[in-house]
Order: C-alpha cells, then structure tokens, then sequence
C-alpha cells in the first residue's frame, strides 16, 4: 500500500502517491508547467530549469521535474514572478540556439520553438552566441547537429541508460559543454546502434534522422525506375499521430497513398515477416528437434539488435537467427520472385522501405547479403517521421483518402506478421508456426497473451508435443543483457540452458516505439500503437504465417523449401564480431 | 640541534634598500659573536607581517621581532642567537582577537607525527566516544554545540549526521569534502596539511555515529602535500589500531580511503562530489533526495566540509556546551578567514563567530594598505557578496552576513579598498563562475556568460542604462532557476555590487568613468606640461611607444598607442603623469 500525500496546487487540492513529483501532481488537476529537458517517457534530468514553482514558506523556486509533492505543500505553479523567470532562462536558452528555424528539420514540431511561440519571444534579447561544432553525419542514419542543442540530456539518459550502448555522453563544461561520443570520435567510430532513440527523444533538431525523402521524389521523377515500396508494421499505427489520430491502423490509406504519389507496386513488409517466420521457425525446428545449431535461438530482425550483438556481445552469434529481417526479405523478392513473374528489368526496380527504424538506414548495406538479388535489395529507407514530411508535401488530405489493398505476390499478409511491431510479436508469430511445423497440427489458441505488454523482460513456457518450450522476450537494450547473461551462466556451470527462445527488440515496446516514429512516445502511447496492431491481427482470417497462400505459393513456385537453397541464398545472412569502437 | 636561521624582511612598504644595511649589520654581528654553529642569514620575500617594520624570524625557536631598529641587532644576536634567551619586547605580538581552535595545533605540531597529535590531546575524543558514548549521545554533543557546518551553507552538523544515524542501511558513508576551490581560499588546505589527524579523528566519530565503516577522504589534486599527509595519517592511525577492524577494542570498524578531485570547482558541490566519487562526470543532481538518505552508490551519506570535522575532536572532547559558550546565538564557535586583499597582514585567521568585519579587518588584519580608506568586504568567495564599508560593525555570523546579501562560505574574507573597481571585482568572481560552471543547466551556464559580456561591456565604456536592468533581470533568473548552489549564487556578486554601489555602475555607464582607475578602457594617461620636469623617463620606459616629445619640447601622449599600462604614471618622480 502506498502512503499518499495530499498538497494544494494553485490552491486545487491533489491526492498523490508518496513520491510523485510536483510535475506530475500538477497534470493531474489540468496543470501544465513548462519543461524543455523532462520528457514523460523518461527520469527528469534537471537540465533546463524552466520548470520552476513556488512553494509557500520558502523564498527559493523550486523545480517541479525532480521535487516531489509532499504533505501539505502548497505550490504555486504561475505568478508573474515565475513567468518572468522563465521567460529570462528562455531568452538565455535562445541566446545559445540559431535562429534556424525555417531551414531546420523540426520547423513545426520543435519544442523549444513552441516554448519561444508560447512565451512570446519577438526579439533576441541577449547578445546571440552560437557555438561553431561540425554536424556529424557518419553513421549515415542520425544526424547530429550539436550547436543546436539546448543540453537537456534525453538523448544521453536515452543512450546510456535506457538503451545501455553508451555511445553519447556529454564533453567538457560550462559553455564548451557538447553532445559528442567519449573522446571526440565521429558517431560512426563510437559504439552507436543507430537505433535512434536519441532522435526520437530530442525535443530540438540537434539530433535528427538523416532525412532521405529526396532520395525517394528522385527516383518517383525518374522514368526509368520501376519504383515500389513496402511498409513496415509499426509505420501504419503511428502515422496517424502526425494527422492527429492516435492508434489507428491507416494500412489501407497507407496503400492509396503510395499509389497517388507514384509507386507502381505497393507491398507489404507483413509479408515479409511471414517470409521471415518461415524461415526462423524452421531453424527453431531444425536446432530443438535435429538438434542443428545452438538453443537458445535468438531473433535477428532487429538491426540496432543485431549491431550490439556484434559489437557487445559477439559470443553469441552462434544463437543468432540468420533470416533477414522482414523488409530485406521483401527487397530481395522484389527484385528477384516479383522482377521475374512480372517481367520487369530488377536493375530498374527501386525500392522504397518505410519503416519506424533509423537503423534500418544501415541495415540496407550492412553486409553482402543485403545485396541478395544481384542488387541493392532495399535501395532507401525512410522513417515514419519522413513519410509524414512526404505526405504534407505531396498535399494529400491522407486522413480522407479511400481504402486500397496491396499488390499482390508480396503484399498480402498474415496476423502473425502484422504483430512483429510490437514487443513479443516476433516471438508469438514464430510459435504459432513452430507449433504447426513440429506436431503438425494447428494451434487451438494462437494467442499468446504472455509475450504481449511492456514488461522489460517477459518469459513464458510453451508445450509443444510435450516438451516445455522456455521463452524470454526483452526489449530496450538496457534489459536484453539480463536474458543474455542468464544463459551465459547456465552454460558456464553446465545447468539447463533457461529458454528455448529469445526474441528481442532494441527499442523499448519493440518498433511501435521506434526510433524513427513520432515524437512525444511515452508508455501509454506504445501501448496504443501496439493495441491497433493486435487489432488488426485479430481481424485477421488467416493468423498464422505458414497459411499465407501468397507464402506457400512463394515456396512452390520461387523459393523451395525453408531453409533449403535458393531460401538460403536469398533470405538468410551471416554475423561476425565488430569492434565496439573503430580508431 | 637544528641549525639556526634568521629570516630577515623590510615590512614597511615606504622604506626602500633599508634592508641592505640590516643585512650587513647582522652579518657583521654574527661574524663578530664568535658562535659554535654557523648561522645562516636569508633575505626572504615575504614573513606573513607588513607595515611592522624590519622583523626577523628566528628558525628552529620560530620567534619573530618586529619593529628593529640598528641598535637591536647586536642585543638579537648576544642574546637570542647565542644565549637562546627571548627578547620580550621586541616580540611580535600576535592579535589576541583570535581563537584558535581548528588552527590550533596547525604549525606547532608535527603533522607527520601521531605521537605529536595525541601529546596535543589527540584522539582523546574518539577514546571517550568509542568507551564512554552512544551514537545518540554523539548527536546530543553536537546539537548543544550549535556546530554548523562550515563549508558554506551553514546547515546544522547534528541533523545530518542524525538523518544518515536514523537510515536503516547495513552501508553508509562518511565523506570529507576537501575540494576546496575558492580562489585565495585556503583553509581546509591549511588543516589539511597542518593537522590531518584532526579531520581523521572527526570522521572516525562520525563514521561511528552514523553507523558507517567506510569513509572517503576527496581532497583536490592540487593539494599535493595534503594528499601526502592525510595518506601519511592514515596509514599511522591503520598502524596504531585507530582505523581498521575492532577500533580500540570497541568492535566499531572503520576505513579510510583518498580520492583525488580533478580541478571541478563544482564538485564541492555534495551531489557532484558524489558522482566524481563514483566515476561519473562531475554533475549536481537534483535535491532530494539528499545525500543523507541516498547518497554514494546510493547509500546514506554523510558530506562535511574539512572545517567542520576538524571542529569534532575538541567540540567532544570538552562538550557540546563549552564550544557553544562561544559565538553568537544562532553561529556557534570559532570561523577561519582567508583574509586577503588590500589589508596590511593576510593570512589566515581563526574567530570567534560574533566579532565585528571591523575587528577582523582592522585590529586582526592591520587595517588597510597604505592607510587608504576601506570601501568593502567581500565573503564568501565567489558564492559571495560584497559587504560596503558602513556595515563594518555588523557582527559575523550566517544570518547577519546572508541579510547583508553575501554569504560566510567556506571562509574567504577580501578587504577591498578605493584603488578596487567594484564592477571589474564583479567580472572577477562571474568569469571564475562562467568557467566554471559544470554546463548542465541552462540558467548557470548562460546567465553567467551573458552577464559576464554584459559587465565586459560596461567596463568597455560601451554599457548602457538598460544593461543594469538586465544584469539584474538575469542574476534574478539565475538565483532561482538554477538547480545547484553554485548556480544560484553565482550572480551574487553581481547581484550584491549591483545593490550597494550602483552608482559606480552608473558613472561607467553615463559618464563612462571607473573611479578606481581599474577600467582600462575608460581610464586616459596624460602629461601635465607644468609639471612635467622634461626629464624622458617616461618615454624611455614606454613598452608601445606611446609618449613623444623631446627634452626640448617636452612630452606628450598619443591615446591612439597607449595601451594604458601605468608605466609611465608609475616612474614618473614629479607627479606629472595623470590618470582620469
């Protein structure tokens, strides 16, 4: 039981848990109080000191980010004091940021412009001073911009803490405080996944996703390109968010866009996903009943995941699925199965992913196999966040366009691959085909209700033809390395190794809560996006990978079996340790 | 037998190649007196006394004369050299305004020596903990002492230690925090290395009270010497059975361990002092918690400033109500002063809480400089604020100094007089804040820089009205939204001189003046023709060729070359070089 507190907010009384910061208190009888570094989704970091308030019986302001509400507190959140306070650490906040605004990628949704635009900043009142730090660039997925940078320090609780890879950190002090990977190295020679959740979480644009829009209305313009494009689950329950709309699958509108802004084929990364199924539950077969190949089996479709693995945790390549990830799968059949029943030139095919992934930006040249079809596979992939910017410039009223449905061959698609974008849906679609692939039969439930929610580490046990099939699923890379050394140390004292299974997803939710979503993600929010994903899956007559028609007709007619060569060759890639810094 | 030295020094600041002739007196004398042991005769370049005349320091006895004249140079030698006999009137007398209770032993024991401490009544304290007190009667010491800490804050020593007491954790900590970084500040320096056992014995105390068994000496790398003696200390307490397991057979255990500060002025600061001790970048963390409750790597915390530990031995040894009997009723026991500045004798001083900024500075400190007229006192270090003249017989203590709008520190005390610019004294303490700061929160890190570029360009000659209301509009904002002490009392000075000698800020803004001559940009060097004798010294020494003229003509300046340097005012022998 909680002890509560009860304390009067701008004389509106407030019952709270004992611990709750006065920030929090306060939302909760409709007071909003201003904030540039405390982001929802994270630990308040104290950084910018805006969100000053009072509190009777002390001559200090104290901030409502960090302080918890306590007994008999009476706070005053707005007075012209506190107001003018504000305004004065705003002004100086602006003092150390260009005025860049209309050049800058967050024009429109910047918080720190929208702070400016609440306060009524109309002129630079301090002398202006801007700090003269190269962009970086090198990882060729996140943009780091560090003049614009206000120090709040979400991206460095976000890389180091939630995410665990440590790869920003702040350098120097005073004024010559930076952003910047340990040593002044460039991003690319830091340990850096690229998993973006520091862009996702920079409420300015000094941490920004390489935008690659151009790339694509390059290639729409060019007659000579057979273009086409996929979407990834996540995208089409977030999209939405930048229309307004909050947890609503827009795939059909997603579909009619595509078309209107010139795509010649529209398909599906859920195809690809139950592609991917195919595949890793095959292996999960082969390794549990032929004993081929190291269990735990650990999912790979997450490139930031697979990028730590092989910088932090090399050891366990052996356990690594070696199926691509969904969209590789659908890039290598575009070019490769669709090129070819379709008679079209593979070299004129260009092929667009939208994925909710800044990673996925690396991924398409991670290594030789992503160049599977003798070509390219995914030839651009761009964030949710870019498409949104695509959309309004194309002027389409999005919200209002009708319904269309992919093309087909590699655009229908299963529940089990609808649900790979949330936490625990790789996991659950890959038993439900496991199940059928060891005992033959169809699964009575196929819900796995286990796998599903935001717990960091869920872990759950399956009887597949009698044996206990132990499973973990962890996302949010902080969590991953718990599951990891579990097995370490049962494999070192010669126990039972604890699972069976391992999927993981680098960012926390899985990629609902991508790093290349829209901003403002907090828990409730992942959980909303995931809630429409499970929708959609539910809604779905066929619910289970291996009774996709358009995937068995694959495997007829193209690829063979799972597993066997041409699956191999096309579907499948290799891992090899990197070094965690590059010098 | 240790061999003599005699320490020879011209205190008075009028007189000039006076202490040539004392010299070859003394040399002459020591030839003469036919002693055993060859004496050696030095000319140092400074004793720690001024406007005292020509004094001598006499090593090993450590005995000071001030105020020789010729005829007592023979007497010093047949008598104190050679008959080791002391001349009771020319003893410098030291000012009995003083208590030395912290700085006691600091200078007259050996600091590398236990023995030496524990025959100053050393570890007599911890003795009478460890046998004769309860955690609980610890506390009740220290509450009806009324000792507060003396880092800067003045928070009371008996409720932290009592908060961390009341924690039910099998780890806690005890910190001693010697991250001293005021500049001219060197008090916890001189405890330091002039008594390590007393700040070891406090935490000891305060390791046993708290219930800790481990503690943490952080102590910043510049201080060298510090860092030897406090490790020499330790490891003689280790070795005596005052550290370790079963101290003293009293089943309390307790270790000692050093970390090294890396230069962070804000690390003084507990919560960033805490990180630095856990390897993290040197940061304040938000307040609450406090360290008391979750401190280092997590646990309940004890944070005492060097000062205040080295008060525990004596504050136990003779109870809570003797030290309380000193002081002030909110401000007890004695504060050690940095004092520095325009003031005849710097150095440190140890009062009693309560005497007058006039005692101190006047009948402890000599008064001013070439008895100019005192304009104010600055406390507090760089936190701190300035104290105008009229205030003088306000008596020092935590209330009286914080209603004046500075601060006690942790002990800085600079005199300032009507040679000193109080706009270029703010922009002294903003740019030590402004490098300073550790650069995580907004009004701290760019307050301090704007107001810093704000004052530059008033003492440029560039300022304007509208700039005062925005050093104020900023020092306001950093005051209240900044998240640490550091932050929020880096406007202080600017805030404080704001206060009390606005006017100065006025006359460099409107009239474009610096009183003081300190401004170079608004001060201009000229020639006086009448009074000027022709003579070309100030020529000859002009560094930017500056002055032209001839002896015929005379001399003049050329403001488009001076660099505003005082040469020439300062050879000049008739006066005839003017500074406006």
């Amino acid at each position: 039981m909680y002890k509560m507190v009860e304390a009067k907010i701008n004389g509106i009384t407030v019952e709270v848990k004992e611990g709750t910061t006065v920030m929090e208190a306060a939302k909760k009888v409709q007071i909003k109080i201003p904030t540039l570094c405390k982001h929802p989704d994270l630990p308040p970091s104290a950084a910018c000191g805006l969100c000053i308030v009072k509190v009777k019986g002390s001559n200090k302001m104290l901030r409502a980010c960090c302080t918890p509400l306590e007994d008999k507190m009476e706070i005053t959140t707005n007075d012209p004091d506190i107001v003018e306070v504000r305004k004065t650490v705003l002004e100086l906040i602006l003092s150390n940021h260009p005025n860049d605004c209309l050049k800058c990628g967050r024009n429109g949704n910047c918080e720190l412009q929208s702070m400016a635009s609440d306060f009524g900043i109309r002129e630079d009142v301090f002398r202006k001073f801007l700090r003269d730090i190269p962009i970086d660039s090198t990882t060729g997925t996140i943009v780091l911009e560090p003049p614009k940078c206000i120090l709040c320090g979400r991206c460095i609780e976000v890389c180091q803490n939630m995410q665990n890879v440590w790869a920003l950190s702040f350098l120097e002090r005073g004024l010559d405080t930076r952003i910047s990977p340990a040593g002044d190295i460039k991003l690319s020679e830091s340990p850096c996944v690229k998993c973006g959740q520091c862009s996702a979480h920079c409420p300015t644009g000094a941490i920004f996703e390489k935008d690659d829009t151009q790339l694509v209305w390059d290639a729409l313009k060019n007659q000579d390109k057979y273009c086409v494009i996929q979407i990834a689950p996540a995208v089409r329950v977030a999209i939405g968010e930048a229309f307004g709309v909050v947890g609503k699958n827009l795939t059909k509108k997603l579909y009619a866009l595509f078309r209107r802004l010139g795509f010649k084929a529209v398909f599906d990364t859920n195809f690809g996903a139950d592609v991917t199924i195919m595949e890793e539950a095959s292996e999960f077969a082969e390794r549990l009943i032929h004993k081929k190949g190291e269990l735990p089996l650990i999912t790979s479709c997450c490139p930031s995941w697979v990028d730590f693995m092989e910088k932090f945790h090399s050891d366990m390549i052996n356990h690594f699925s070696t199926c691509k990830s969904p969209h590789e799968i659908v890039g290598t059949l575009s070019k490769t199965y669709y090129a070819k029943k379709n008679g079209i030139d593979p070299a004129k095919i260009y092929m667009v992913s939208i994925m909710p992934c800044t990673s996925k930006k690396y991924e398409i040249t991670r290594s030789d196999e992503m160049f599977a079809s003798g070509f390219q596979d995914i030839d651009v992939a761009i964030t949710t966040r870019e498409l949104a910017r695509m959309i309004k410039q194309a002027g389409i009223d999005f919200m209002n366009l009708p319904d269309e449905e992919a093309d087909s061959l590699l655009g229908d698609y299963t529940g089990a691959g609808v649900i790979f974008g949330a936490t625990g849906g790789v996991m659950e679609a890959a038993l439900r085909t496991a199940y059928n692939f060891i005992t033959g039969k169809e699964l009575e439930d196929v819900n796995f209700v286990k796998t599903r929610g935001l717990e960091f580490i869920k872990e759950a046990e399956i009887d597949i033809n009698g044996t206990k099939i132990k499973i973990a699923v962890a996302h949010g890379l902080s969590h991953v390395e718990e599951v990891l050394d579990r097995v370490r140390q049962a494999k070192k004292e010669g126990r039972e190794i604890p699972y069976h299974f391992i999927e993981v997803m680098a960012c926390p939710g899985g990629c609902v809560g991508g790093g290349g979503q829209p901003y403002n993600v907090t828990d409730s929010l992942r959980l909303k996006r995931a809630a429409a994903i499970y929708q959609d899956d539910k809604d779905k007559a066929i619910r289970c990978s291996h009774n996709n028609p358009y995937v068995q007709k694959l495997y007829k007619d193209f690829l063979g079996k799972p597993l066997g060569e041409q699956a191999h060759k096309l579907c499948h890639t290799e891992y090899k340790a990197r070094p965690i810094y590059i010098r | 037998m240790q061999k003599k030295i005699i320490y020879l020094r011209d205190t008075d600041s009028a007189q000039q190649d006076r202490i040539n002739d004392f010299y070859t007196l003394f040399s002459n004398e020591l030839r003469d007196a036919n002693l055993q042991e060859p004496v050696q005769l030095v000319k140092i370049a400074d004793i720690g006394l001024y406007e005292k005349g020509i004094t001598v320091k006499i090593l090993p006895e450590n005995i000071v004369y001030s105020g020789i004249k010729n005829t007592d140079v023979k007497r010093i030698v047949e008598e104190t050299i050679k008959g080791n006999k002391i001349i009771k009137e020319l003893l410098y007398e030291k000012k009995s305004k003083q208590m030395r209770a912290v700085l006691k032993n600091c200078g007259y024991i050996d600091p590398e020596s236990l023995e030496d401490y524990i025959a100053a009544g050393g570890y007599k304290a911890l003795i009478k903990v460890l046998l004769e007190m309860k955690p609980e009667n610890v506390v009740e010491e220290l509450k009806k002492s009324g000792l507060r800490g003396r880092g800067g804050a003045g928070y009371p020593t008996w409720m932290k230690w009592n908060f961390a007491r009341g924690m039910n954790s099998p780890e806690k900590y005890v910190i001693c925090n010697g991250d001293e970084g005021d500049p001219g500040a060197y008090m916890d320096r001189s405890v330091l290395e002039g008594d390590p056992h007393s700040v070891l014995e406090g935490m000891i105390i305060a390791g046993y009270t708290i219930g800790s068994s481990k503690g943490y000496f952080y102590i910043r790398a510049e201080y060298p010497l510090a860092v030897e003696r406090v490790q020499k200390a330790i490891d003689q307490a280790v070795s005596a059975g005052l550290l370790g397991n079963n101290i003293l057979g009293s089943n309390f255990n307790f270790e000692l361990e050093i970390r090294l500060g890396a230069g962070a002025f804000v690390c003084g600061e507990e919560t960033a002092l805490i990180a630095s001790i856990e390897g993290k970048r040197g940061t304040p963390h938000p307040r609450p918690p406090y360290p008391s409750v979750k401190g280092l790597w997590g646990k309940p915390t004890i944070i005492n400033n060097v000062e205040t530990l080295a008060n525990i031995p004596k504050l136990i040894a003779g109870g809570g109500a003797k030290f309380a009997s000193v002081g002030t009723e909110k401000s007890k026991g004695t504060k050690v002063f940095a004092l520095t500045g325009k003031v005849k004798n710097s150095g440190l001083v140890e009062v009693p809480m309560g005497i007058t900024l006039r005692e101190i500075i006047f009948d402890i400190g000599g008064g001013i400089l070439n008895n100019r007229a005192i304009k104010a006192v600055q406390t507090g270090g760089p936190s701190g604020g300035v104290i105008p003249q009229e205030f003088l017989d306000t008596p020092v203590d935590y209330e009286n100094l914080s209603k004046l709008g500075s601060i006690m520190g942790s002990g800085g005390m600079i005199a300032i007089d009507e040679t000193d610019c109080l706009v270029d004294l703010a922009k002294f303490y903003l740019k030590f804040c402004v490098d300073e700061s550790c650069g995580k929160c907004a009004p701290c890190r760019l307050g301090g820089y704007q107001l810093l570029r704000i004052l530059e360009k008033i003492s440029e000659g560039n300022g304007e009205l509208e700039d005062l209301n925005k050093l104020k509009k900023i020092s306001y904002a950093m005051q209240k939204a900044s998240l640490c002490g550091l932050g929020q009392s880096a406007s202080n000075p600017v805030f404080s001189t704001i206060r009390y000698f606005e006017d100065e800020y006025k006359k460099h803004i409107v009239e474009k003046k610096c009183q003081a001559g300190k401004c170079k940009a608004l001060i201009y060097f000229k020639i006086h023709p009448q009074k000027c004798k022709k003579c070309g010294l100030c020529m000859k020494n002009c560094p930017s060729s500056a002055i032209l003229g001839s002896r015929e003509a005379g001399y003049v300046i050329d403001p488009q070359k001076c660099i505003k340097c005082g040469v020439c005012f300062d050879v000049c022998k008739f006066k005839a070089v003017m500074k406006e």
